[in-house]
């Protein structure tokens, strides 16, 4: 008789610990949203010679506030040819998806707090990345039954062109996290940042690493590759007929989803919460470690919208099929032979 | 059958190489490398803008902003006579003048006459400066002033008392070198 293993922890978190830490982690998620807003606006504003939002509060660091305020404020409206029920859920589904994916996350390995083992993770599932995926694929519903539900031509437009974006591209940053998976041994993200005690991933894995970064823009609908939105071509995708409350959450979760990626690059090629050049800091540093690598990829997600402009329909497809899968595919083939033949 | 010729019509199109292999690969990697190195440039440089309501924008000595009526430095005398050369010369039709002649006990200008009403409509004043050029004692110019706007149409009239004013903010002059 088999029995399915689904999370092999070696120690028990009480209940009340697990309750405090995933409100924690979802607290410090949430919170990476302004800050990811904020550090958008104002590094895009340094990249093209602009101060960027400088008038609410101390240095302009208010203005997401002012920003997400406005907007919850605002009516709650709908098309009258929208389906009400599905017009609402579509939004909230998008960010559920989006905190649930932050729980896999690592912050750290396991701590000695009063005592009590606890991870600073949500929770560490055995199948790690896959967990991600599932997430990231359950959130394209949002994204759909937004655009479909409206009742609109533009928002069904729209959410068909987010939905083929995101499928072409969910399957290159599949198998572009092959090579990691396969060379760390393990789907576990905690296992994966152990496996990084040598060397960090982004060296051996350069290739899956550019193709995991290309990737992530397209699914998180940053530019170069934000056709779903291109702002300066379209009425607006698949939230045109959102406004306010709804509207933000659309947007909030746009942000997590690029917080999200940033960590899972931090984590997957960074080495997470280790440090380079065999330091190794006292375990409560972990956490702030891992966030700091964290906004750094996040940087360079705001440099890049800063550098390359927004690609033609037919480009961001061939790019995708023609460059980045085959590419990908490679580079799993080529790393399961290297670890077949080095062990 | 023999395949269609073009014959001499046929233009042959000037093209770069098709890239390819290494080439492509230079194309797609190395030119986003040099974008990226050409946007941290920009980062590098600084910002090239004016904290607007902190810091004016400097602007040069022939700047036409609002207007200015002046008087003789020694009698401090209108220098302005009513002549209302300036009210015909404007093309916006912008300026009323009402003339009145001088008493000689309380003189108000050096001339004949004096400017009773001197009005400036800045909401349809145009800039242009003839007004400037157009009269013959050089009493009005044009200021360097360019905050003007208000919340009342009507506040955008200004009397002879406010142009004979200074105005309350300086606005910074380039200097030289800028």
């Amino acid at each position: 008789m088999t029995t399915t293993v689904f999370a092999t922890v070696g120690y028990a978190e009480s209940w009340w610990i697990q309750i405090l830490k995933s409100l924690i982690i979802f607290i410090v998620g949430f919170s990476l949203v302004p800050v990811a807003l904020m550090m958008d606006r104002k590094l895009l504003g340094r990249f093209q010679n602009r101060r960027g939002p400088n008038r609410v509060g101390p240095y302009g660091a208010l203005q997401p506030m002012a920003d997400i305020f406005k907007l919850i404020t605002k009516e709650q409206f709908r098309p009258r040819t929208s389906t009400g029920f599905l017009f609402a859920l579509a939004p909230a589904i998008s960010v559920l998806t989006a905190s649930a994916t932050f729980a896999i996350i690592p912050f750290g390995n396991v701590v000695d707090i009063f005592g009590a083992k606890v991870g600073l993770y949500g929770i560490d599932v055995s199948i790690g990345i896959l967990f991600a995926f599932a997430f990231s694929a359950i959130s394209f519903y949002g994204l759909m039954l937004g655009g479909w539900a409206s009742g609109s031509r533009y928002s069904f437009l729209g959410a068909m062109r987010s939905a083929a974006q995101l499928i072409s591209y969910e399957v290159s940053m599949g198998l572009s996290l092959l090579g990691v998976i396969m060379t760390a041994g393990t789907l576990s993200l905690t296992g994966i940042v152990t496996a990084q005690g040598g060397m960090w991933y982004f060296i051996p894995q350069l290739c899956g690493f550019i193709i995991f970064m290309t990737a992530s823009f397209a699914e998180t609908n940053r530019p170069p590759f934000d056709l779903p939105e291109a702002d300066a071509e379209l009425v607006g995708g698949y939230n045109t007929e959102y406004g306010g409350g709804r509207f933000a959450s659309y947007y909030a979760a746009e942000y997590f989803n690029m917080v999200i990626v940033s960590a899972l690059a931090a984590t997957m090629f960074f080495g997470g919460w280790l440090m380079p050049f065999g330091i190794h800091p006292p375990s409560w540093v972990d956490p702030f470690v891992v966030l700091g690598k964290t906004i750094i990829v996040m940087g360079f997600f705001v440099w890049i919208r800063a550098t390359l402009p927004r690609l033609r329909y037919d480009q961001l497809m061939s790019l995708g099929w023609k460059v980045l899968l085959p590419l990908a595919t490679l580079n799993a083939l080529v790393t399961a032979i290297l670890v077949v033949v080095t062990h | 059958m023999a395949p269609w010729n073009p014959g001499d019509d046929a233009i042959v199109v000037q093209r770069a190489p098709e890239p390819g292999g290494a080439a492509g690969f230079y194309r797609a990697f190395g030119e986003t490398l040099r974008g990226l190195k050409t946007t941290f440039g920009a980062v590098v440089e600084g910002t090239h803008t004016y904290n607007y309501p902190e810091e004016k924008v400097p602007v040069y000595p022939r700047f036409r902003g609002r207007h200015k009526l002046h008087r003789f430095e020694d009698s401090q005398l209108e220098k302005c006579v009513g002549c209302s050369l300036c009210a015909a010369a404007c093309p916006a039709d912008c300026i009323r003048v009402v003339a009145a002649e001088n008493d000689p006990e309380h003189r108000v200008s050096a001339g004949e006459r004096y400017a009773a009403v001197y009005e400036i409509n800045l909401s349809r004043c145009i800039f242009c400066g003839y007004c400037e050029v157009a009269c013959p004692f050089d009493a009005i110019t044009m200021g360097h002033d360019y905050e003007m706007s208000d919340y009342n149409r009507a506040d955008l009239v200004f009397t002879k008392e406010m142009l004979l004013a200074e105005p309350l903010e300086r606005t910074p002059l380039r200097t030289e070198t800028e």
